[in-house]
């Protein structure tokens, strides 16, 4: 396998609260890596690291053999639980932004042919995550399933090659949940985007992604708490054809959380 | 029965509860001015609804007799025009100072505790610096304007931009966006209702020191006239001027309240 991301004795720790500990990883171009664990382990942690506004503590994290850029930029996307959207802007101008920021540098902002072009693409996007109809609403009159459709597409517009999903479903009632599911699967396909999403839901990581990552502490000092971080305890393919042995795996790994929980 | 806690005023009663208060001041009044004019016919102290009245009308709509002018038009004009330009100057101060800080940490980092500092001097120990500095003129009652409320604005401002929620800047940046663009495109449309917001809560301090500055060096302006008619006792002018002073501070609040709920809904909607 040629690693398009890499980890290599990865650790992450602030001051003495170690919360990542030596992990070793690598992940194709294509993959959809869903990641789980009890909550406070350092999943979002693992994922600002892939982003660029935390510093791994000792270690490497490579991108495409390069250390990660220590700052977010286009070809990271991200999409947090809440507060993705920019709320000052309606749909298109929260999709057209991305477009403008590239090519207008002291505007920041299109004007006349330009901004038609910009539109229209923006448009093509918010068709495929099912938001054309909404084109003039501004964040505050959407439903929370429809913010997360904008903040994807607001997302895509860079092409990223890596895009993160913090708990992005998380607030979602279980119906549109299902929905979203099927939205990110399409888009992941489509654009040929490798995935990290991070996720409470047990069965929501196993049935999106092709591989299941558990973040959990394998040490632990019960005087103290922050001395061992989390690591990836499990790194489970979900492409592999003995579905038996899966479903064996999330039971384990179902009893393994609750009890830390 | 309900509990006490549960019971709301429907529509009309809420209305005619907020106004009894009102007419029971004028109830009393009345009744404290008939008391005294029945002791002493000269009484100035609470003079009677007529004399008000005539007070106004011959403030308002007589010419001075000194001037040729309508004295009360020519105050409010004076001091409306004083406070306006001083908080316009004010807003601007703390619009820009307070973002370029709230945004820019290295901006904050010797700015802040300079902000914090000059916002302990009280406003009104160095007025006689301002008169000394810029003279009698107008642009020393700008100047006190300006120095009691910026430092309020910029503070309040700095916070608002530093408490917009860090994913909209990590998400502004992986779309590209440079320093300069995410502050023109993301964070100061989000402060300008801010900023409204602050401007609103300043007003009360902005009238104080627009009031103060006149009633000791001013030749017009309305708290230069209620300081002047002291000298003679004239509550007549007094209270319509002070009631006049009440009704334009309350319309300048309600004016951007309106102003800022049509222009931006979003943000109105957010909270
Ligand atoms: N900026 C920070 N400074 C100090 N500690 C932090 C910081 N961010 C996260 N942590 C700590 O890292 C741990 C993991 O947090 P997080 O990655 O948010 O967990 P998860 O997303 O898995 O719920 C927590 O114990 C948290 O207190
Ligand atoms: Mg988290």
């Amino acid at each position: 396998m040629t690693a398009f991301i890499q980890l290599d004795r990865l650790s992450k720790h602030y001051r003495d609260n170690v919360v990542l500990e030596n992990l070793s990883c690598k992940v194709a171009e294509g993959e959809f890596v869903t990641l789980v664990g009890a909550s406070g382990c350092g999943k979002s942690t693992f994922l600002r690291l892939l982003l660029g506004t935390e510093s791994v503590s000792s270690g490497q994290l490579l991108m495409a053999g390069k250390p990660i850029e220590q700052e977010p930029s286009p070809d990271r996307g991200i999409v947090f639980q809440r507060y993705s959207v920019f709320p000052h802007l309606n749909v298109r101008e929260n999709v057209v932004l991305g477009i403008e920021f590239v090519e207008s540098k002291w505007l920041g902002r299109l004007f006349g042919k330009g901004r038609k072009e910009a539109l229209e693409k923006a448009d093509e996007l918010l068709s495929a995550v099912g938001l054309e109809q909404a084109r003039y609403k501004y964040p505050h009159e959407l439903s929370g399933g429809m913010q997360q459709r904008l903040a994807l597409a607001q997302a895509l517009i860079k092409k990223p090659k890596v895009l993160l999903l913090d708990e992005p479903f998380g607030a979602l009632d279980p119906g549109i949940r299902k929905e979203m599911h099927d939205l990110v699967m399409g888009l992941w396909r489509q654009y040929g985007l490798t995935i990290f999403m991070v996720t409470h839901d047990l069965k929501e990581g196993f049935h999106l992604g092709t591989r299941l990552w558990v973040f959990d502490k394998v040490r632990h000092d019960p005087h103290a708490p922050n001395r061992f971080g989390s690591t990836i305890t499990y790194d489970l393919s979900l492409q592999s054809k003995d579905k038996a042995l899966t479903i064996a795996a999330i039971d384990e790994i179902n009893a393994q959380l609750q009890a830390v929980e | 029965m309900r509990r006490l806690i549960n019971l709301q005023p429907n529509r009309v009663l809420k209305i005619a509860l907020g106004i009894i208060p009102f007419l029971l001041i004028l109830l009393v009044y009345q009744i404290g001015s008939d008391i005294r004019k029945a002791e002493n016919e000269q009484d100035k102290l609470l003079p009677s609804f007529a004399e008000i009245a005539a007070g106004i009308n011959r403030m308002a709509f007589e010419p001075s007799q000194r001037t040729g002018d309508y004295e009360f038009w020519e105050d409010t004009k004076s001091s409306v025009k004083r406070l306006s330009i001083g908080i316009a100057i004010s807003a601007v101060i703390g619009l820009v100072v307070g973002l370029a800080a709230g945004a820019i940490p290295m901006i904050a980092a010797p700015l802040s505790p300079l902000i914090t500092a000059i916002s302990l001097i009280p406003p009104m120990a160095i007025l006689p610096v301002l008169f000394i500095v810029f003279g009698l003129g107008e642009l020393s009652k700008v100047m006190l304007i300006v120095i009691g409320v910026s430092p309020f604005l910029i503070r309040d401002i700095l916070q608002r931009t530093q408490e917009l929620p860090r994913e909209q800047l990590v998400k502004a940046q992986t779309l590209g966006g440079n320093s300069w663009q995410i502050i023109l495109r993301v964070i100061f449309p989000q402060i300008v209702p801010r900023l409204l917001d602050a401007v609103r809560l300043s007003l009360g301090a902005a009238w104080l020191f627009l009031i103060a500055a006149e009633a000791i060096a001013a030749t017009d302006g309305l708290g230069y006239r209620i300081f002047l008619v002291r000298r003679y006792m004239s509550m007549d002018i007094i209270l319509p001027y002070v009631v006049w002073i009440t009704f334009l501070a309350f319309t300048l609040d309600w004016c951007l309240l309106k102003f800022s709920r049509v222009v931006f809904p979003w943000y109105h909607a957010e909270k």
